[in-house]
């Protein structure tokens, strides 16, 4: 099945929360990667049909989402907010959710759902006595417990130690390889990476950029990178860089060079050539804008 | 009516320490009855006083709040509404079971005690029990629709509850008499008035204007719950 999302935009008074998104999530795996309060969870919640979009629409295969409880026959919604009644055990959770979808077999669903993320052996202790890692695979089971063909998850990698990470990653990648469509959403581009066949960035409301992860990462290291040198002779590497294409610009403070390279792999092979025909001694070379939040603000800016 | 909604609803609503706000002001009522008969003023006139002053007047409006808005409101404050709502039920019979599973709790914890202690004071006499268990079962149905439409418009629906029950029930519908026909605790009198034959009650509204009025007061709340809940927005944490 397929979610499409048609010039979307969500405000909340003159905060713009979405603006314009327009995307289709077919079957596979689809990471929603976007630094926090970048508007996922609003377009999450628009496409579970828990928000109304201020503009556009959100169809499931052409069917109108938002004041259409009939989708949840579809889709199976993993919320990051808790959501589980703590005065259950997770069987009775689960249950409660395979007889609310009005299952011919609630009993068998629950129990197999349960058994698809290694519940089992807790699952007759109250949800309140859980850890964070639980709760979320409880939550999972009762989302996957109709076996619904869209799966949306809000960061449901947060709060689960590695290995339950890891299970719930196999879990995600097995379902994406039968044909389901799942979105999930995160903040963190590894998780995305090791999950998803496509990945949809999302940032400050803007869909800043969309691809397969090998795009999005080759968008992430081909943008101009800043490095921080300190060497031997700064001034003399300073000159010499800046006869290279490669080398975007060059700036000589007293802390040693800031070079912005225009091209990442241009730029790695060039620093120690020159350096070594030089005879420069290189003291310090590190990326000065490696972090996510830069990535994200090249993406944005890139596509505006 | 979704048997599952109404299981989870009750669960929350009896579950271990809530269950202690439900018990409180009935046991306040019976007690206050016991002590009456145990003074010998087990007559027509303090029985009318207990009835109207602190059956209908406090503890059926209060107990109306809790169970009404506890029904529902703090689901939507915690977000577990969205385990009911991501099911393919309509909103609408989401909030018809909440009002069932609410006015039902009502009819337990406050008319049947009311009928007990009414009975306590001048038994099954000129049918006063009877009349007040009767109008506190249909002032609840109200209250609790009345109620659980607030919880789904408003999260601060507690706040709200209390000022309308004790502000405009108790004071504006007690002295502005026109005020009076828009009160649910001065129908509950006209029905109790209705049933029984004592002396001492004498109620301000006619019947010919409270039944309506309830009807219309609880079926109206009771579907607009319903169309709010179809639109209701739940935003994430950020």
């Amino acid at each position: 099945m397929k979610i499409e999302l048609a010039q979307v935009s969500r405000w909340y008074g003159n905060v713009v929360a979405v603006n314009d998104v327009t995307m289709t999530i077919g079957p596979g795996v689809t990471g929603l990667l976007g630094p926090n309060g970048a508007g996922k969870s609003t377009l999450l919640h628009m496409m579970a049909g828990f928000l109304a979009p201020s503009n556009g629409t959100v169809t499931l295969d052409g069917t109108r989402v938002w004041k259409n409880h009939q989708v949840y026959r579809h889709i199976g919604l993993v919320p990051e907010r808790e959501g589980v009644y703590g005065f259950l055990t997770g069987w009775q959770f689960v249950l409660s959710a395979a007889r609310l979808h009005g299952l011919p077999d609630p009993v068998e669903a629950a129990r197999k759902a349960l058994a698809t993320v290694e519940m089992e052996e807790p699952k007759d202790r109250r949800v309140e006595t859980y850890s964070k890692g639980m709760r979320q695979r409880v939550k999972v089971a009762a989302a996957l417990v109709h076996d619904p063909p869209v799966l949306l998850l809000d960061e449901p990698f947060n709060g689960m130690d590695p290995r339950q990470r890891l299970h719930l990653m196999d879990l995600i990648r097995t379902m994406g390889a039968a044909g389901k469509t799942i979105l999930f959403s995160s903040h963190i581009l590894e998780e995305v990476e090791r999950v998803a066949q496509h990945i949809e960035v999302l940032v400050a409301g803007r869909h800043a950029a969309s691809g397969d992860f090998r795009e999005i990462r080759r968008l992430m290291t081909d943008r101009p990178h800043l490095f921080r040198i300190r060497s031997s002779d700064d001034r003399r590497l300073a000159a010499a860089l800046m006869l290279d294409d490669s080398a975007g610009g060059v700036s000589l403070g007293p802390d040693g060079l800031e070079v912005r390279a225009v091209e990442f792999r241009g730029f790695a092979r060039l620093l120690p050539r020159v350096a070594r025909t030089e005879g420069i001694r290189l003291h310090e070379v590190s990326p000065a804008d490696e972090d996510l939040e830069s990535v994200f603000s090249y993406l944005i800016n890139r596509s505006t | 009516m979704n048997s599952v909604v109404a299981g989870i609803t009750y669960r929350a609503l009896l579950g271990r320490r809530r269950i202690v706000l439900l018990l409180l002001l009935p046991v306040a009522l019976l007690g206050l009855a016991l002590l009456l008969r145990l003074m010998g003023s087990d007559d027509q006139r303090s029985a009318m006083l207990l009835m109207q002053n602190f059956a209908i007047g406090t503890m059926l409006p209060l107990l109306g709040l809790i169970a009404g808005t506890g029904v529902i409101a703090p689901e939507i404050d915690d977000g577990t509404i969205i385990h009911l709502m991501s099911k393919p039920i309509s909103r609408p019979v989401i909030a018809q079971t909440k009002f069932l599973v609410a006015a039902s709790l009502l009819a337990v914890f406050a008319a049947v005690p009311t009928y007990v202690a009414a009975w306590l004071l001048v038994g099954n006499e000129d049918a006063i029990a009877p009349g007040f268990a009767v109008g506190a079962l249909v002032a609840g149905i109200a209250y609790a629709a009345v109620f659980l439409l607030l919880g789904v418009v408003t999260r601060h629906a507690v706040t709200i509850g209390v000022v309308y029950a004790l502000v405009w029930e108790g004071l504006v519908g007690g002295f502005v008499p026109g005020a009076r026909k828009f009160s649910v605790q001065q129908w509950a009198q006209s029905i109790a008035d209705q049933i029984s034959t004592s002396p001492f009650l004498k109620a301000d509204v006619t019947l010919g204007f409270a039944v309506p009025a309830l009807v219309i007061v609880t079926v109206l709340a009771v579907l607009w719950a319903g169309q709010r809940l179809r639109v209701l927005s739940l935003t994430g944490d950020e």
